[in-house]
């Protein structure tokens, strides 16, 4: 079943990434981790689907926000991050998936790794805790290329210092910032071990990434001893084709 | 990028299944024909470089489910998995 959402607002998060706000009037609401289709459509009838995670906190508001990084060679994100403007339409469906979801009556540690954009579904859930004044623990490992790159930076900065309980590392692959202790690299074992919470503590793990990404990061949190039912992961690659 | 790489979760099916299923497959658990692995069909490894849809066991790789949508015409095989139980809570 396909809703129709209009552009209500555009924010830029990086130099490729951007932020939509949709308005639809038949939102059901969704769960943090859920993500939607978009359907884009032309005049010769050619239409392309590809899959967003939603970025919004779980809430009553008919609005949903979906943060889309332009890939180089896509055929979907380009429009969506360079052309899309505020008043245009565009097919949804969803929300979908019952699988990656943090809901707001979970009490227990979690545990969130990201790379890249991985970070957008994970954010959901980070907003909605705090829209629901949860005091479950958190902790973020966001592995990112360069500091230009990082999404939602301010509002994380924000978050994790008004609230102890939320608490953030950045792990930077090709740069970082001046004196950043850490040199460029990937994410591994050591750092996994360092920044997340010890297995014994029993957290719920998401991971979300390009499908290399959540192999290793998952790969690492199993070696540390969290149970494979306790790590959730999702994965992201280039999808679709034409419909 | 591996070959071995190039598959999603089986959440990234939700959409599609969805034109079929009244409830959400990705939460159902099911199990494998194969090798008897129960999972969620979340974890399932998804591969979507083809005309459809095709999951397969996390664990053993045997396939679970193919789905395509060709021309308004929607193929759906199970064979795979002996069964899907659904939470109807």
């Amino acid at each position: 079943m396909w809703r129709v959402g209009t552009v209500v607002m555009l924010h830029d998060e990086t130099t490729t990434a951007r932020t939509i706000t949709l308005e639809v009037p038949d939102w059901p609401g969704h769960l943090a981790g859920q993500h939607v289709d978009v359907r884009l459509t032309a005049a010769d009838g050619y239409s392309a689907v590809r899959t967003y995670s939603i970025a919004s906190a779980t809430s009553l508001e008919k609005r949903v926000e979906l943060t889309v990084e332009r890939l180089p060679n896509g055929e979907v994100s380009p429009y969506l991050t360079r052309q899309v403007a505020v008043g245009d339409r565009l097919e949804l469906r969803g929300p979908i998936g019952g699988w990656f979801v943090w809901r707001t009556e979970q009490t227990e540690p979690v545990q969130l790794i990201a790379g890249g954009s991985g970070l957008v579904p994970l954010m959901a859930m980070i907003r909605s805790r705090a829209a629901f004044g949860s005091s479950a623990p958190f902790r973020l490992l966001y592995s990112v290329r360069e500091p230009g790159a990082a999404f939602y930076c301010d509002e994380l900065r924000r978050r994790s210092e008004n609230d102890r309980s939320l608490s953030l590392t950045y792990a930077y692959t090709r740069a970082t910032p001046k004196d950043w202790p850490r040199p460029p690299g990937r994410i591994d074992a050591a750092l996994v071990e360092e920044a997340a919470w010890p297995s014994k503590i029993i957290p719920t793990c998401y991971v979300c990434g390009p499908t290399p990404f959540v192999e290793s990061a998952a790969g690492f949190l199993s070696a540390c001893g969290h149970a494979a039912d306790k790590i959730k992961t999702e994965r992201f690659g280039p999808t679709g084709g034409r419909k | 990028m591996s070959a071995q790489m190039n598959y999603l979760d089986g959440n990234a099916a939700a959409g599609e299944l969805s034109k079929i299923f009244a409830i959400d497959v990705t939460a159902a658990q099911g199990q494998c024909a194969h090798c008897g692995t129960k999972k969620r069909f979340a974890e399932a490894h998804l591969y979507m470089q083809c005309p459809g849809l095709v999951a397969r066991c996390c664990v053993c790789e045997h396939i679970l489910l193919r789905f395509a949508d060709v021309r308004h015409r929607a193929f759906l095989d199970l064979r795979g998995m002996s069964y899907l139980c659904f939470d109807t809570a």
